[in-house]
């Protein structure tokens, strides 16, 4: 005889799940038990259940596996705190399976201690979600909630688990070899008429530009798709989530386009830009693995649906020897000079900007920069020139408080690599409670706290739109982040030129330890 | 435009509030929603009359498509389907106006299903637009309650939307 517990954990470890971050309680209890013996899963105690799903997030952007994500919570206040980490990997297309405790099954309904509608409350920000009401169905439900969230339209799933249905034993543990979901069978392949119809319109283009989202990355064809760039010689540019698919110093990536972006992608009718800004004579050609999305917010003329691994293969065989005008490549080149601009430095003050911009020097080739929310972010998006590494940040949701654990979970995925996180003096407080995390796991993860006193980016649209009146955006009180590093055992540098924090980050990337620097940063510096 | 879907979802908990949810959610409109498990008993079918452009008819059909229960999504084409609803109406009914009502109900083909002293219930089966006649009809004697499903559709002839 086995026990549910016991068949979830087999479950994990059939899907070939390493880690699980997670947090326990009552009703989560027979799980624990059953974890608690596995020799090949590895449970990360987190401090708060929300940054057990970010965590869970880094995990998995940065794991080689291509495996979901995964994280625990107990029923009630456990499950509720997940749904912001879930909701944000929901709007970032990232595969996780979230897994809660439930009150016992025939407790269902009676509104008792700690139970919450969790599969109902996620029902927005889910890609699906069950509630298992039989010990038998968990190896379906394991395997499906698996291959749901990582295939198609990546996303969370959700497993909502009784306490009982933990507890009651079977007969025997069978892990089901495939799928079949009748409703779920996601269009992966690409449509070859609409392929050659792209190629011509690209042909035709005099001014032909690729925009890049995260879906290149998720679906892990950067170096196609960079050998398709430097093939046909188009120039690219990426939202904030496809930061990455083009090394940033490449003479054909042109940055990251939207409100805070920087760069000719916002050229207007020099380039294709934001949607509005688009010209009549625009073609548009929208590759997405997910139906809905195409016509969506982007007329488009030629959409493409399919997973872009095929879709590269496509376009690669079919554009031929196809190469961009001479012209066009010289005008991207000029564009490419034009926005190597140096910002201005304020004396006594970490210009972040610049410190961003040779960040990405001193530390190894395929570096994770980790970036959270605020000015700090699109600091972080416009200057860090990525080379081989990975840029993760929240583009959807852009949730505070995701870039430590989101960092936590890429070290674990990746711990021979350089985690750094840059992060702002807000969005710090809203994780640093994970520093526990970090060092109770002796994670050499970096921090770099931007400490401008402020609510930055909120604070700049009050500037602008609000008549400079800083309702709320004053940071008053925050502690002494050097002397909570101490209270960690964290080694820990204030820095208040560019001068100081590159001299600090020297040291601290040969340290096979965690580091918190705090960056002193003068509080008008723009965003952009 | 007014246009209905015809939509077979996997026979299991919760799929009717993920379906209506997301209607809400994105801000479409739902006129009337009918639900009713099909030959197969493992697979319900969903008919929605809905309202809305072009452009949200087709966001639409596509964000149902995601819903992973949902098995196949098909807008019913115009004048190619036969819908019906069934409607239960209540009418007050004096003595001396008996004979008007059902008169009434005959000229429609509406059944008097029920009689009170002072008031009859009308069954009626029959598309939206012909149970909104009878309606108008007998309002003027002084409607109690109403009592309606959703409507339901079927493609004509040999097209059927099934798995
Ligand atoms: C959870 C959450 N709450 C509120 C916001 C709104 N918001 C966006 S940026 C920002 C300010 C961030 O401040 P800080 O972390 O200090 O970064 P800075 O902009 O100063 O670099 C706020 C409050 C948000 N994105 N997420
Ligand atoms: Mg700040």
């Amino acid at each position: 005889m086995i026990s549910g517990a016991e068949i979830m954990v087999k479950c994990l470890e059939a899907e070939g799940v390493k880690v699980v971050f997670g947090y326990p309680g009552a009703t989560i209890c027979p799980f624990y038990d059953k974890i608690y013996d596995s020799t090949t899963i590895r449970h990360i105690l987190v401090r708060q259940e929300q940054n057990a799903a970010h965590m869970a997030s880094g995990y998995a952007r940065c794991s080689a596996s291509g495996i979901p994500g995964v994280c625990v919570a107990t029923s009630g206040p456990g499950a509720t705190n997940l749904i912001t980490g879930i909701a944000t990997a929901y709007t970032d297309s990232i595969p996780l399976v979230a897994i809660t405790g439930q009150v016992r099954s025939d407790l269902l309904g009676r509104d008792v201690f700690q139970e919450a509608d969790i599969t109902g409350a996620c029902e927005p920000f889910v890609k699906h979600s069950y509630i298992v009401k039989k010990t038998e169905d968990l190896p379906r439900v394991f395997k499906e909630a698996f291959h749901i969230a990582s295939t198609g339209r990546k996303g969370p799933v959700l497993i909502d688990i009784p306490m009982d249905i933990q507890e009651n034993e079977i007969e025997e543990f069978v892990y089901p070899e495939s799928v079949n979901i009748i409703g779920y069978k996601p269009n992966t392949k690409g449509h070859a008429i609409q392929v050659k119809r792209a190629v011509e319109a690209i042909k035709k283009s005099r001014r032909p530009l690729i925009v890049s989202g995260g879906g290149v990355l998720l679906s892990g064809v950067k170096p196609k798709f960079q050998a398709f760039a430097d093939k046909t010689g188009i120039p690219v540019i990426s939202t904030m989530m496809g930061i990455g698919v083009m090394p940033s110093e490449h003479e054909l990536y042109l940055g990251m386009l939207g409100t805070h972006g920087k760069t000719v992608a916002n050229l207007g009718d020099r380039a294709v830009a934001a949607p509005h800004q688009m010209s009549e004579n625009t073609t548009v050609i929208h590759i997405d693995i997910d139906p809905a999305e195409i016509g969506k917010n982007v007329k488009t003329e030629i959409p493409i649906v399919g997973d872009m691994k095929n879709v590269m293969n496509m376009l690669i065989e079919s554009i031929g020897d196809y190469k961009v005008s001479n012209q066009w490549q010289e005008t991207v080149k000029t564009w490419k000079k034009d926005f190597l601009r140096v910002p201005p430095v304020f004396e006594g003050f970490v210009e972040p900007r610049t410190l961003v911009a040779h960040l990405s020097a001193m530390l190894r080739s395929k570096a994770i920069l980790v970036a959270d929310v605020g000015q700090n972010q699109i600091w972080c998006a416009n200057n860090f020139r990525i080379r081989e590494g990975r840029f993760l940040t929240t583009g959807g949701m852009g949730t505070m408080g995701y870039s430590i654990p989101a960092a936590v979970g890429a070290k674990l995925a990746r711990p021979n690599r350089d985690v750094v996180v840059v992060c702002g003096d807000g969005s710090f407080q809203m994780s640093m409670n994970e520093l526990a995390t970090i060092a109770g796991n002796k994670l050499a993860i970096k921090i770099i706290i931007m400490r401008n006193h402020r609510l930055g980016m909120v604070r700049e649209l009050q500037d602008k739109n609000y008549n400079c009146r800083h309702s709320a955006t004053i940071l008053q009180g925050d502690p002494d982040f050097l002397k909570i590093a101490e209270a960690y055992g964290i080694d820990h540098a204030e820095a208040n030129s560019n001068e100081e924090a590159e001299e600090i980050i020297k040291g601290m990337v040969n340290s096979d330890k965690p580091f918190i620097l705090v960056c002193n940063v003068y509080p008008d510096t723009p965003s952009i | 435009m007014q246009y209905t879907l015809s939509i077979l979802v996997e026979n299991q908990a919760g799929v009717l509030s993920k379906i209506s949810g997301l209607f809400s959610r994105r801000g479409f409109n739902i006129d009337s929603l009918a639900v009713g498990v099909t030959n197969d008993p493992g697979v319900s079918r969903i008919t929605i009359v809905a309202n809305g452009d072009e452009y949200v008819v087709e966001q639409l059909e596509k964000q149902l498509n995601k819903v992973i229960p949902v098995i196949k999504v098909k807008r019913l084409n115009e004048g190619e389907f036969i819908s019906r609803e069934l409607i239960l109406i209540k009418v007050h009914c004096a003595a001396s106006k008996r004979a008007e009502i059902i008169k009434t109900a005959e000229i429609m083909q509406a059944k008097i299903v029920d009689a009170a002293p002072s008031c009859v219930t009308v069954e009626y089966c029959e598309t939206s637009a012909r149970v909104k006649t009878l309606i108008d009809m007998l309002k003027p004697y002084g409607i109690r309650e109403i009592v309606r499903t959703g409507t339901i559709a079927i493609d004509r002839g040999n097209a059927a939307v099934s798995v």
